[in-house]
């Protein structure tokens, strides 16, 4: 029965692993290049830029392959945040973080807790969530997100408004977290686990499932497959990763605030998916990009860079398929013979 | 107990506004079968649009008018010029392109009119309080406000089931191209259907105005709360979004106004607030997930 969706193992395209690896080799010397350019300053914005992609390919996980526009991913982003924060906090004062568990200055460690703290959140709003499906879906994970971003809004002992500056970033070891290169290369670490990880879900049984669900979820359930099962677990593994990247963030940034749980950047986070292109591995990474870029591109004009982004979004999504990455896909199929 | 019934009373004043948002986007959505972020942007469009002529010229009747045509005229315009393109889409690209148009009315009203909330105030003919009991006045404005919102319930009632115009709504809505076969254009009906929404919606915010304070962001406040109505009444029904917005208001205000006062007794000053804050806050979507859990269809599905 459940044969029907197994496939052989999976093996990427000789041309495309070829391609991923030069990428991968760019972004490895970045920093080099960056500073032969005498541009520094360029590599930090590039590991934001990783982060942005790390979280963006979460939701991609949800939103384009499983079909499920959840429009509350800001909830777990921010919540790793919180993880980063409070914890090094804890950590200080020696007090336990959230009241539960000790703090740390490991960022290991906190990584490890987020993606638990991720999981468990995702878990309760998928479960209520999933319930529904269509638009009430979209409206139920943004409230449930909004809820989340009310919670800490409150949470005075953490900041509230003003949000929760880090002293000192969470280590890895002996690492000095303070060179701007140090915090690129975790980044970048991060975001090829991110990569290759969901890479590996997209051709497992559990990735064809989840695929098959969005395209027909009548003919999934006639060959026996229980659709709330499969998009949960896509739920929570995409709230544990966002919440990852969500202590990333933070730690980059040495501050976490309740920006970081707004509903707007649930709304940046999706944008990042469609511009780069829905359902692709590459596409949120060149949407955050892209985002990243016109925002700092934009932003160095004017102070309302939002009211050029508004246009282009129209544009993009009204008159393109495939964002970003159909059109490289596009340009180089068109360039073949 | 006067405070107990001025809070059931302010708590009714907000669900009515929540009404009138949820009923436009409960309709669009039931008619069009699309979601739009862009409603709360109409909302501000009104109050916007209200407090400039009401600053200019001082008329309450003008002032009234201007937010109403503003928002239904912004409304239509956005219908025909982006929301028509988006109906045969999914509710992905729907989202993203009512959310550019989130981000295009935000940031041009911040450019035409600055960051700085406008004030605006009570018209004179409503200025002032009525004592409703022995001791106990209330603002006759917020009186007004309820009042025009259950007005406005009544007559959707009535447009929507007793007239020859409803009639086409609810028909375009389950048997569109039925309609269309029978020589109907529709693509007028849903143009007057998303005007309709946008006047609603201007209406509040005009309403606002006075109330809160008009500002970018109104909006976007508004319609997550306007959300969590709809769910909770039912996508489509308009008998629902009555219904859950006036359960979502008071569960709102009652809880900000006693949940502080009930925590105290039990806790320490300090740590009863901060709960009660949090928890009171987060109330509306405990209830919005309890309904689901019961009826994950909301109260009153349409369509069921």
């Amino acid at each position: 029965m459940t044969d029907a969706v197994s496939l052989p193992a999976p093996a990427m395209r000789k041309g495309a692993a070829v391609g991923w690896l030069a990428v991968a080799v760019l972004l490895a010397v970045f920093p080099t290049i960056a500073d032969a350019l005498g541009q520094p300053a360029l590599v930090p914005l590039v590991g934001r830029i990783l982060i942005y992609g790390m979280a963006a390919a979460t939701l991609n996980l949800v939103l384009g392959y499983g079909g499920l526009v959840s429009f509350g991913h800001a909830a777990y982003f921010g919540l790793g945040g919180y993880v980063a924060g409070v914890m090094a906090l804890s950590a200080r004062n020696g007090d336990l973080a959230f009241g539960l568990f000790p703090g740390t200055d490991q960022l290991l460690v906190a990584l490890a807790v987020a993606a638990v703290m991720g999981a468990v959140l995702a878990a309760v709003i998928g479960s209520l969530s999933l319930r529904t499906s269509g638009v009430q879906f979209i409206m139920i994970t943004l409230a449930f997100a909004q809820m989340v971003y009310f919670l800490f809004l409150s949470l005075k002992a953490y900041g509230g408004d003003d949000g929760l500056p880090m002293r000192r970033r969470l280590g890895i070891g002996a690492l000095d977290m303070r060179d701007d290169r140090v915090l690129y290369f975790v980044a970048l670490t991060g975001a090829v686990i991110v990569f290759l990880v969901i890479w590996r879900i997209t051709v497992s049984r559990f990735g064809r499932v989840l695929s098959g669900l969005r395209q027909n979820e009548a003919r999934m359930q006639a060959i026996g497959i229980a659709p709330r099962r499969y998009r949960l677990v896509a739920f929570i593994l995409a709230g544990a990763g966002a919440s990852m990247a969500g202590v990333l963030m933070a730690n980059q940034l040495r501050f976490v605030s309740p920006d970081m749980l707004h509903w707007t950047k649930s709304g940046e986070l999706m944008i990042m998916v469609i511009l780069g292109g829905v359902g692709t591995l590459a596409g949120p990474f060149l949407g955050a990009a892209a985002l990243v870029g016109l925002e700092t591109v934009l932003g160095a004009f004017t102070e309302r860079w939002q009211l050029l982004l508004g246009p282009i979004l129209l544009a993009v999504v009204l008159y393109t398929h495939g964002g970003i990455a159909g059109l490289v896909t596009k340009l180089v199929k068109g360039r073949a013979p | 107990m006067t405070l107990v019934l001025e809070q059931v009373l302010n708590g009714l004043q907000l669900g009515v506004m929540l009404f009138l948002l949820a009923a436009g986007l409960t309709l669009v959505f039931g008619v069009m079968g699309v979601i739009n972020l862009a409603h709360g942007s109409l909302y501000m469009v009104g109050a916007y649009a209200a407090a400039i002529v009401a600053a200019k010229t001082g008329s309450a009747v003008l002032s009234v008018l201007a937010g109403l045509g503003a928002a239904a005229v912004i409304g239509m315009i956005v219908e025909l010029g982006v929301l028509r393109r988006l109906y045969a889409r999914d509710h992905l690209d729907q989202v993203l392109a009512t959310f550019a148009l989130i981000l295009i009315f935000n940031e041009t009203t911040t450019l035409l009119f600055g960051r700085k909330p406008l004030f605006v105030s009570v018209p004179k003919m409503l200025e002032g309080s009525v004592e409703l009991m022995p001791g106990f006045t209330y603002p006759i404005y917020r009186l007004a406000v309820i009042g025009v919102g259950l007005l406005v319930a009544v007559g959707l009632y009535v447009l929507i089931n007793r007239t020859r115009i409803g009639m086409l709504v609810r028909a375009g809505a389950t048997h569109r191209q039925m309609v269309r076969a029978l020589g109907v254009d529709i693509r007028m009906i849903f143009t007057l259907v998303f005007g309709l929404g946008a006047l609603l919606a201007g209406l509040a915010g005009l309403m606002a105005g006075p109330i809160l304070s008009v500002q970018v962001g109104m909006g976007e406040q508004i319609l997550i709360l306007t959300f969590v109505v709809v769910v909770i009444g039912g996508i489509g029904s308009v008998r629902g979004a009555l219904l859950g917005a006036l359960i979502v208001g008071l569960v709102d205000t009652l809880l900000r106004a006693f949940l502080p006062g009930l925590l105290r007794q039990v806790m320490q000053g300090p740590d009863a607030d901060a709960l009660a804050a949090g928890v009171s806050s987060m109330g509306v979507y405990l209830l919005m997930a309890l309904v689901l859990l019961v009826r994950p269809r909301g109260l009153f599905p349409a369509h069921a």
